[in-house]
């Protein structure tokens, strides 16, 4: 029963945005203000239909219904609650509902709180966000239904894939997704303004927010996604430069670019053709990310060849969306007219150049990505882009764009004093040599350019607490007076500085991971030590241990660092014997923002394990970065200013002061 | 207990492949030689895995590229001779860096090609506008619009 009432109310989801994709449209030509309402009250209906549904899969999943065939392919009975719920995002078609269920989300939300928008603007933006809508609820309900039954229902299921039996599972892909999928708002935006052949400034500030959403989702799913790789895939690694994660990236350079040149659109009217454009390339990527990991095409262009009826749906959706808006735009953008005209040196045209360099070094990631591919489809050229080419290729186009940060919000709108911004950011360089010159010292002989990355990422944060500084007056007015102007500060200001300052964070801790990181590879006994980075671990013993739907193997080791016992690290190998495959579960030590690291491998016959012991120093940096950076999002998103919908007049305020 | 060690142990080794990269026994005696090993390794595919360099895969091939590389380098190659080895064997899609070759000669200028397009694109833009003059001026408002502003102004001027 519950699998066939989520299928139909699945259906219902699609009829409504069927309705919602065409009803808005014809009363925005119409000028009828009751066909435009329409979009309202169906996108909100349309969440509730998609919400039934998706918890009616989860229902399934958590009951273990194995007559459903996902439920059945991928949940076990014995498998704890958590992964349950967690498992059914955890496949194809549950990952595809859930992504659906978050457009829904997000058509609902700018129905609920879209009241301050032109009511043709609003029309149009939930119609966009229909059309996508019924594409990928055509695609779930033709390819991919998740509440298919089995003629003959088993008694057990097959499990989730051990590697997913993670809390990660649990927040990454929520989280990447809403970040994904946010970006269609702004798609949605966009397409509505060409439609309607209008723009200003005052679409640029209703459009913002639900960006920065999107952008800070998107970040923190990003990190967490590497942090789990680091410490589920057992060997320490956190980014691989897979096409899976490019996926991901893209969308992310892409939309960090639309939010700065959306700030300039905004504040100065300026960049308009260019701010429809990123929006509609944000979501292009996204949607190209979501193709390329769901058709199966970069696995290899030969599974994609064997099953394409998925592959196939999903490219047709993403030509008709990619090339429709595309079209549109080059039909309708030279009616936009460009206002606001700026020098070259003057913030608009440092938002310039962050933009070139993240489009730039988004165009790196893409052709990196697909490349290969093309070359093995049209030339029958067999090869491969990894790791080592986008160090040398990504990597300087950031330091350029970083080298730019620090002064970026320094510089005026309009026409800028480079000069003068360049002496107030003395200081920040001179912190910055300074560090090259004691990291250069210490660790004399190894290479140059460690030391000046991590120079680049002192002078970032430096560079970020000189901006608050002298926005507030800091070290040259009466501390009171500083104190004062901080909280008057605008909001956006603190983000724009916390953002800044995590990039430099994040660069300085990946620069000492991959550069300082010591490893100790052998066989251990019991009671044999290990030495690592100044830190002895003694192998105690090992031990087994029956877990719900696995047994494993523990490893104890005492860590102690110049005689001084500091903690018990236990990694451990499990063994889930209905898949019949086994995962291992690192043991991490914490100390500051570095970290000790066991993976265990295989048992020789004469009792010995192999292990693999890291020391990564400063590691956590490289993830507490883009935590800052979020937060910083978050701090933007709190300024009065960029509330959802245009802010309103303190009335009560108003009410309390006597009567003139 | 000893014996349910070993049985478990059998059912590890038979459940599961080697879950390390570089494995213990592979590891050179010198340190130079094995460091060259593993710089090497980082630069070449596992060609049986999603992406992987051999130097963070468990399979078995990336075993064997892993054991061939410092047997090439035992034999006294030097790194780049190591590569022409490897790359006359398996061909180019072993290498994780591609070769600056006619068929990738468009991956690696991709980024300066954009920045130098993309750079003088600003620069005539910005050029013409010069000469273009003043601002734009902003469009004018549309009856909807001036009938909320009406409606909002005399909000304001209600409650204050």
């Amino acid at each position: 029963m519950i699998a066939e009432a989520g299928h139909y109310a699945l259906v219902l989801a699609l009829a409504l945005a069927l309705i919602q994709s065409f009803v808005p449209v014809i009363g925005a030509r119409l000028r009828d203000p009751a066909l435009m309402n329409v979009a309202r009250s169906t996108a909100l209906a349309q969440l509730l239909f998609v919400g039934a549904s998706f918890v009616a899969l989860v229902t399934l999943h958590v009951n273990s219904d194995f007559s459903v065939a996902n439920v059945y392919e991928n949940s076990h009975s014995m498998k704890p609650l958590i992964y349950k719920i967690t498992g059914v995002w955890g496949n194809h078609e549950g990952s595809m509902l859930l992504w659906v269920s978050i457009l829904a989300l997000f058509g609902g939300l700018v129905a609920a709180f879209g009241n301050n928008l032109p009511l043709s603007l609003r029309a149009h933006v939930l119609a966009v966000q229909a059309w996508i809508a019924s594409a990928f609820y055509l695609f779930i309900l033709i390819t991919s239904n998740p509440f298919l039954r089995i003629a003959n229902p088993p008694i057990e299921g097959r499990d989730l894939n051990p590697v997913l039996q993670d809390i990660g599972l649990a927040v990454h892909p929520p989280m990447l997704y809403l970040g994904y999928v946010g970006f269609s708002i702004s798609f949605s935006f966009a397409i509505a303004a060409l439609l309607e052949g209008r723009i200003d400034a005052a679409w640029a500030r209703w459009v913002r927010p639900w960006t920065l959403v999107a952008w800070i989702f998107l970040t923190l799913g990003i990190a967490m996604g590497s942090y789990w790789a680091y410490y589920e895939l057992g060997w320490g690694g956190w980014w691989f430069w897979d096409p899976v994660e490019n996926a991901s990236l893209m969308p992310w350079l892409a939309g960090t670019a639309l939010l700065h040149s959306a700030l300039v659109m905004e504040k100065r009217n300026a960049l308009k053709v260019w701010t429809i454009l990123l929006s509609i390339l944000t979501f292009s990527l996204s949607l190209l990310g979501t193709f390329l990991v769901r058709s199966g095409v970069i696995t290899s262009v030969h599974a994609f060849a064997n099953d394409p009826t998925r592959g196939v749906f999903i490219l047709l959706i993403l030509c008709l969306f990619i090339g429709g808006s595309l079209s549109l735009f080059a039909g309708r953008a030279t009616s936009l007219k460009q206002g606001g005209l700026f020098a070259p040196i003057s913030r608009e045209g440092a938002l310039v150049l962050n933009n070139l360099l993240l489009t730039v070094a988004c165009a790196v990631v893409l052709f990196g990505t697909l490349y290969p591919l093309a070359m093995e489809v049209l030339a029958d050229f067999k090869m491969s882009v990894g790791a080592p080419f986008y160090n040398l290729t990504f990597a300087p186009l950031f330091a350029l764009l970083l080298l730019a940060v620090p002064f970026g919000p320094m510089l005026a709108w309009k026409r800028g004093d480079l000069l003068g911004v360049t002496q107030r950011l003395l200081a920040a360089g001179v912190a910055g040599l300074v560090v090259v010159a004691i990291v250069w010292g210490w660790t004399r002989g190894g290479s140059a350019l460690a030391p000046l990355a991590i120079g680049l990422g002192v002078f970032v944060i430096a560079g970020a607490v000189t901006d608050i500084a002298e926005r507030t007056g800091l070290f040259r007015l009466p501390f009171a007076t500083t104190f004062h102007r901080a909280r008057g500060l605008p909001r956006s200001a603190w983000g724009t500085a916390f953002a800044h300052a995590g990039l430099g964070v994040a660069l300085i801790g990946i620069v000492c991971e991959t550069t300082w990181n010591s490893e100790y590879i052998a066989t251990m006994k019991p009671n044999d030590v290990a030495q690592v980075a100044g830190y002895e671990l003694k192998l105690d013993g090992l031990l087994e241990r029956q877990g719900p739907n696995y047994r494993e193997m523990i490893a104890q080791f005492n860590v102690s660092h110049g005689g001084e016992a500091l903690s018990v690290m236990t990694p451990s190998k499990r063994s889930f014997t209905t898949r019949g495959s086994s995962t291992t579960e690192a043991a991490l030590l914490t100390r500051g923002a570095s970290q000790l690291y066991i993976s265990l491998g295989d048992v020789t016959a004469d009792g010995a394990i192999a292990v693999r012991i890291y020391h990564k120093p400063f590691v956590l940096m490289i993830w507490w970065g883009p935590v800052l950076m979020a937060f910083g999002g978050m701090l933007s998103l709190s300024d009065r200013r960029l509330r959802v919908g245009a802010p309103k007049p303190a009335r009560a305020k108003q009410r309390l002061q006597p009567a003139e | 207990m000893r014996r349910m060690m070993a049985a478990f142990v059998a059912l590890m080794l038979l459940a599961a492949p080697a879950v390390h990269a570089v494995q213990p026994d592979e590891i050179m005696a010198d340190p130079v030689k094995e460091a060259r090993a593993r710089e090497l390794s980082r630069e070449l595919r596992c060609m049986v895995c999603q992406n992987q360099s051999i130097d963070d895969s468990d399979a078995p091939l990336a075993r064997d590229l892993r054991l061939l590389v410092r047997e090439r380098i035992a034999a006294g190659d030097s790194n780049s001779q190591v590569l022409d080895f490897l790359v006359a064997r398996y061909g180019e899609f072993v290498l994780l860096k591609p070769r600056f070759e006619r068929q990738t000669m468009l991956l690696w200028l991709l980024a300066p090609l954009l920045l130098a397009g993309g750079g003088f694109a600003l620069w005539r833009q910005n050029r013409r506008r010069a000469q273009d003059g003043a601002d734009v001026p902003t469009p004018p408002l549309t009856p909807d619009e001036q009938a909320r502003l009406a409606a909002l102004m005399s909000e304001d001027a209600k409650s204050s």
